[in-house]
C-alpha cells in the first residue's frame, strides 16, 4: 500500500522534473515540476473529437491501457513492506498486466486506419517485445541469487556483499533504466519531442486521441515512470526501515529522472532501424547478471 | 460395459443412418450423434478423471489378442477436451455448411467422417492394444482427409489433404516401427509390455524407443520440423474441421506422447532435455513464421505450432522434474502442459470459428484485403479479441494461468541445480519470453488489420455478421475462457488426478504447488475487469456533458478517404520482417516505380517455410533427380514394356535356379 501512494505522489512531479533538467541543461529556466500534470488535468476537462474510422475499441483502450498499469504498480513493493498484490511469481503477472496494456495500445492505433499511427504501433509492438526477454532472464538470474519469487522476497532478501554483487547490482539498474526507456519510449528509443510522425514511436500511436482519453494516457505514462522508477529504487532499499526507506526512494526517484533529463539532453535518438538489435542486445547484459550470479553461488568453481 | 456397445451402435447406426435421409436433416443428426457420443464417453471419463481406473478386455481375435481398454485419468482428460470441442464444432459447422446443401453426397461423406472422427479420437485415447490401436489412428486418420478435402473441386484443397495423407502415414509408419519392436521382443500387443520391456532393457533402448514413438507422434502434433502438413491442411479445410483439428487432432500428438512417457520407463533427464529443445524450436519458429502470413488460416495454423511449443516446454520441465526426482518441478510442468492443452484448444479453436465467419463473410482470407469487419461483425470482432488476447498469454483470461504454471516450473527449476539445467531453464524463459512477445506482435496485426481501420479492398456484398447459431458455440467457449481466467485454481484442483499419474511421490491435491498463487491470480484478475469497468464509467460519467466531435482521421491535414494510405499489414510486421530475413525463404516480386511518367509500382511477398524446403522440397528434389535418369525406361513403346514384363518373370524364376547352381558349383569345387 505504501509504494502505491508514494508512487502516485511521484508521478505528479517526475515528467516535470525531466523537463526542467532539460531545460536547464539548454540553458533556459524551464516550466515548474509540476506543469505536466497541470497540463494532464486541464487535458481531462476537455471535450474529445474521435476519428470517424474508430470503433468501440477506440472508446476502451485507454481506460484498459490506465488499468493495466494501475495494477502493476499495486504488485511494486516498497522495501520490507509487500505490495498490495503479492505472490510467488507476481512479477510474471506484472510483465503480462502491462501487456494487456500495450496490446490495448497498438489495436487503438491501428484502429484509426491511420498511414502513421500503424508505424509507431509495429515499432511498439517490436521493441517491447525484445524488451521481454531481457526483463525475464533478469528476474530468473535474481530468483537464482535470492532464492525467491516475488518482487518484495527478492528485493527483500537482496544484499550486496562481494564485488560481484556490486557489478550486478549495476547492471541490473542498466538494464531496468533500459526497459524502463523501452516501455516509456523515451530517448535513446524514442524522441518524444520530435515533431515529425515518421520517426516517432509513442506519440505518433496516439495522435488520434484528445481530450480526457489523452489525459488518460498522458498520466498512465507518468506513472509508468514512476513505477520503474521504485522498481529500481528497490534494488537499493533492502529492510531498512521506513525513515530511512521514504527519503532514499524519493531520492532515488529524483536522481532516476535527472538522469533521464540529462540522458535525453547529452544523447541522439538510435536510428530506427537499429533499434531492435540494440534493445535485444539487452538480453546479454541480462545474461551477463546471469552469469555473475552463477560466479556468485560458486557454480564455476 | 453397456455404455461402450451403446457407443459403438451409436455410430454404426448414424453413419449407416445419414447418406439416406434428407439433406436438411443430415447436418442435426450429425449434431444429435455427436451429442450422444459425448455424453456417453464422457460417462467413462468423468469416473476415470475421478480417479477410478476403468478396465475392460473385449474377446479380440487371433491376430490382436485380448483387447484391453483402460481409461485412466489421462485419458478421461482428453476425452472430455475432444468431445467439448466436438460439441462446438459440429454446433458451429451446422450453420456453417448450410450454404453447402447442393452438394448432397459429398456432405453426406463429410457428416459421416466427423462422426467417424470423433469415435476414433475417443477410441484412441483408451484403447491400449498396439494393432487396434493402430487401426483407430488409421481410421481417425483417413475421416481427417476426408474433412480436410471437402472443397475438393479446388487444386490447393487436394493438395493440402494428400500432403496431409501422406504426412500422416511417415506417422503411422514410426508408430508401427515402435509397436513391432516391442511386438518382438515381448510377444505381446498390449501396452503394457512396453512397460516391461523398458523396465527390463537397458536404459539407451528405452531412449530410442520413446523418440520412435515421439517422432511418430509428433508429426501429428506438429513438432517442428515434422509440422510441414499444418499450415496447409488448416487454411484447406472448412473452419469448424480447421477448429476441430487445431484443437484436438493434434492434441491427439500430444496424448500420445503423454501416454508414452508413462509407459516407458527411461532415462527422463536426456528425454527432457530433448523435448524442451524441440520445444522451444517449435515454439519460436511457430510464432515467427506465423507473423509474416498473409492468409489468416494460415497466420493461425502456424501460431498452433508455436502452442504445441509451449505445451511442450511444460512437458519436457515435468521430465527434467522426474528424472531429477523434483516433485513440484515435475507436477508444475505437467499441469502447465495439460492445462494449456485445454486452453488452446478453447482459443484456438474459437479463432478458427471467427475466421469461418470472416471468410463466409467476406469470401477471402487474404489478410491484405480484408479491414474494417469490426463495423460489420461486432460479435465476431468481440471474440475473436478475447481470443487474441488469451492465445497471448495475457490476464485476466485462461492463457495467462498455463503460461504462468510453465513460468513457475521455469523458476522452480533454477532452485539449487545444477548448471546444466540452469543453462537450460535461461534458454528456456529467453524462449518463453519472446515467444509471449512475438505472439503479441502477430495477433495485434491479425486482430488490427482485419477487424480495424477500413477495408482495404472493394467487396461484392457488404460483410455481414453470421446468424446466431454460430455465435452461441463460440460465446459458450469464450464462458469458459473467462471462467478458467477467473477460477483457476479451481480447475487445476480438477487437474490433480491426471498430473498425479506422473508425479515422482504421491501429493494430496489441496495442496498443489503454486496454488495460493493461483487463487490470487484469479482475484487479481477479477480485480483487473471491475478496475477497467470502473474507471470507464468514470471516463463516460465525466466527459457526458464535454463535447464530442467526429472527424477525419489525422493525416497531416489530408482528409480525402484514406483506404488506401492506412497501414497495412505487411507493413505493420515490416521492420520484424527485415531484421529475421535471414531466416526465412521470403520470395519477392517488386516493380519499382521509376522513371518521369511512373506506371503502376508493386511490391509481393510469399513467405515460404525454410524447413519445409530443406527437409521435404530437396530430398524430393534429389530423388526426382534421381528417378529421372531412368526415365529412358519408360519410352511408350508397348513391345518394351512386355520385354520388361518378360524379363522381370525370367529373371524372377532364374535366379533361384542360378543360385542352386552356383551352390552346386562352390561345392564341387569344395570337393575338389
Amino acid at each position: 500500500m505504501i509504494s502505491f501512494i508514494l508512487i502516485i505522489i511521484t508521478s505528479l512531479f517526475f515528467g516535470g522534473i525531466i523537463i526542467r533538467t532539460k531545460s536547464i541543461t539548454s540553458g533556459r529556466k524551464g516550466p515548474g515540476i509540476f506543469q505536466p500534470i497541470k497540463d494532464i488535468i486541464r487535458l481531462l476537462k476537455k471535450g474529445s473529437v474521435y476519428s470517424k474510422t474508430t470503433s468501440f475499441i477506440f472508446q476502451i483502450a485507454p481506460s484498459i491501457y490506465i488499468t493495466s498499469v494501475i495494477m502493476a504498480i499495486m504488485i511494486i513493493p516498497f522495501g520490507g513492506y509487500k505490495g498490495i498484490i503479492s505472490f510467488k511469481g507476481d512479477f510474471v503477472f506484472f510483465a503480462y498486466v502491462l501487456g494487456v496494456g500495450k496490446f490495448f495500445n497498438i489495436i487503438s492505433a491501428l484502429d484509426t486506419g491511420s498511414s502513421f499511427e500503424g508505424m509507431g504501433a509495429s515499432r511498439e509492438a517490436l521493441f517491447s517485445m525484445f524488451a521481454e526477454p531481457a526483463f525475464f532472464i533478469l528476474m530468473g538470474s535474481l530468483t537464482l541469487l535470492t532464492g525467491h519469487t516475488s518482487f518484495q522476497q527478492i528485493f527483500a532478501s537482496l544484499h550486496f556483499g562481494s564485488y560481484i554483487s556490486y557489478i550486478l547490482g549495476v547492471l541490473a539498474t542498466f538494464v531496468l533504466v533500459m526497459i524502463t526507456m523501452v516501455e516509456n519510449s523515451r530517448m535513446p528509443i524514442d524522441d518524444p519531442t520530435t515533431h515529425l510522425e515518421l520517426t516517432m514511436i509513442h506519440e505518433v500511436m496516439i495522435l488520434d486521441n484528445s481530450g480526457f482519453d489523452l489525459g488518460m494516457i498522458l498520466y498512465a505514462t507518468n506513472l509508468k515512470f514512476a513505477m520503474y522508477g521504485a522498481l529500481i529504487a528497490n534494488l537499493f532499499m533492502g529492510t531498512f526501515p521506513l525513515y530511512l526507506t521514504i527519503p532514499i526512494f524519493f531520492g532515488m526517484q529524483m536522481l532516476f529522472a535527472i538522469a533521464i533529463g540529462l540522458l535525453e539532453s547529452f544523447t541522439a535518438r538510435f536510428r530506427m532501424n537499429h533499434n531492435a538489435q540494440y534493445i535485444l542486445a539487452l538480453s546479454s547484459v541480462s545474461l551477463l547478471i546471469f552469469l555473475g550470479v552463477l560466479l556468485i553461488l560458486g557454480q564455476f568453481s | 460395459m453397456e455404455i461402450i456397445t451403446a457407443f459403438i451402435l451409436t455410430t454404426l447406426l448414424s453413419i449407416l443412418l445419414v447418406p439416406f435421409i434428407n439433406v436438411r436433416w443430415k447436418g442435426l443428426v450429425t449434431v444429435m450423434t455427436v451429442v450422444l457420443l459425448a455424453i456417453l464417453s464422457s460417462i467413462i471419463a468423468i469416473e476415470a478423471m475421478h480417479g477410478k481406473q476403468i478396465e475392460y478386455f473385449f474377446r479380440g481375435s487371433s491376430v490382436t489378442g485380448k483387447i484391453p481398454l483402460r481409461a485412466d485419468a489421462l485419458s478421461g482428460f482428453f476425452i472430455l477436451i475432444i468431445n467439448f470441442t466436438f460439441l462446438t464444432g459440429a454446433l458451429y459447422g451446422l450453420q456453417y455448411m448450410k450454404v453447402y446443401r447442393d452438394q448432397k453426397a459429398n456432405l453426406s461423406l463429410h457428416c459421416i467422417s466427423f462422426i467417424l472422427l470423433q469415435a476414433s479420437l475417443n477410441s484412441i485415447c483408451s484403447l491400449q492394444n498396439t494393432i487396434v490401436f493402430l487401426i483407430a489412428w488409421e481410421i481417425m486418420a483417413l475421416s481427417s482427409f476426408m474433412l480436410i478435402i471437402f472443397e475438393h473441386n479446388k487444386r490447393e484443397t487436394l493438395n493440402a489433404g494428400i500432403n496431409f495423407l501422406i504426412q500422416s502415414h511417415i506417422c503411422i509408419m514410426f508408430l508401427m516401427l515402435g509397436f513391432i519392436w516391442v511386438a518382438l521382443k515381448m510377444d505381446s500387443f498390449d501396452f503394457r509390455a512396453i512397460t516391461v520391456y523398458s523396465t527390463n532393457n537397458p536404459l539407451l533402448a528405452g531412449v530410442v524407443l520413446f523418440f520412435c514413438f515421439f517422432i511418430g507422434f509428433a508429426i501429428k502434433a506438429g513438432f517442428v520440423p515434422f509440422h510441414t502438413w499444418l499450415p496447409y491442411a488448416h487454411p484447406a479445410a472448412p473452419s469448424h474441421v480447421s477448429g476441430v483439428m487445431s484443437g484436438v487432432i493434434i492434441k491427439i500428438g500430444i496424448y500420445g506422447i503423454l501416454r508414452m512417457l508413462l509407459q516407458i520407463k527411461s532415462d527422463y533427464l536426456v528425454i527432457g532435455y530433448i523435448i524442451l529443445f524441440i520445444s522451444l524450436l517449435t515454439g519460436i519458429y511457430g510464432v515467427m513464421l506465423a507473423i509474416i502470413q498473409h492468409n489468416l488460416k494460415r497466420l493461425l495454423a502456424y501460431s498452433s505450432i508455436e502452442n504445441i511449443g509451449i505445451i511442450g516446454i511444460g512437458i519436457s520441465l515435468g521430465c527434467i522434474g522426474i528424472g531429477k526426482g523434483n516433485n513440484i518441478l515435475s507436477i508444475v510442468g505437467f499441469t502447465g502442459a495439460l492445462l494449456h492443452t485445454l486452453n488452446h484448444s478453447l482459443f484456438k479453436s474459437l479463432l478458427f470459428y471467427c475466421a469461418g465467419n470472416v471468410y463466409q463473410a467476406a469470401h477471402t482470407m487474404d489478410i491484405e484485403k480484408l479491414g474494417g469487419m469490426g463495423k460489420q461483425m461486432s460479435h465476431t470482432t468481440f471474440l475473436f479479441l478475447i481470443a487474441s488476447l488469451a492465445i497471448c498469454g495475457l490476464p485476466p483470461f485462461n492463457g495467462f494461468v498455463s503460461e504462468f504454471l510453465i513460468y513457475n516450473g521455469l523458476f522452480t527449476g533454477l532452485r539449487g541445480s545444477d548448471k546444466v539445467l540452469l543453462s537450460w531453464i535461461v534458454c528456456g524463459l529467453f524462449g518463453l519470453a519472446l515467444i509471449g512477445g512475438l505472439a503479441m506482435l502477430c495477433f495485434t496485426k491479425a486482430f488490427g488489420s482485419v477487424f480495424l481501420g477500413t477495408a482495404r479492398h472493394h467487396f461484392h456484398q457488404t460483410p455481414k455478421e453470421a446468424v446466431i447459431g454460430k455465435l452461441i458455440p463460440m460465446y459458450g467457449i469464450v464462458l469458459l475462457i473467462i471462467a478458467i481466467g477467473l477460477f483457476p485454481k479451481f480447475i487445476i484442483t480438477a487437474f490433480s488426478k491426471p498430473v498425479s499419474l506422473f508425479a515422482v511421490n504421491h501429493f494430496p491435491s489441496s495442496h498443489l504447488p503454486a496454488g495460493d498463487a493461483l487463487s490470487i491470480i484469479g482475484l487479481c484478475s477479477a480485480a483487473f475487469i471491475l478496475l477497467a469497468g470502473l474507471i470507464y464509467l468514470i471516463r463516460k460519467r465525466m466527459t457526458a456533458n464535454r463535447s464530442v466531435e467526429f472527424n477525419a482521421t489525422w493525416g497531416c491535414g489530408y482528409v480525402g478517404s484514406t483506404e488506401k494510405m492506412q497501414y497495412t499489414a505487411g507493413s505493420f510486421v515490416r521492420a520484424y520482417r527485415k531484421l529475421a530475413e535471414p531466416l526465412f525463404s521470403i520470395y519477392k516480386k517488386k516493380k519499382e516505380i521509376e522513371g518521369v511518367f511512373p506506371q503502376n509500382g508493386q511490391q509481393e511477398t510469399h513467405p515460404y517455410d525454410k524447413a519445409e524446403e530443406w527437409l521435404i522440397d530437396y530430398p524430393l528434389r534429389v530423388l526426382k533427380g534421381f528417378f529421372n535418369k531412368f526415365i529412358f525406361l519408360q519410352n511408350g513403346n508397348l513391345q518394351f514394356y512386355i520385354l520388361y514384363g518378360v524379363v522381370f518373370i525370367t529373371l524372377m524364376l532364374g535366379i533361384p535356379f542360378l543360385v542352386e547352381y552356383l551352390k552346386a558349383l562352390f561345392q564341387f569345387l569344395n570337393k575338389l
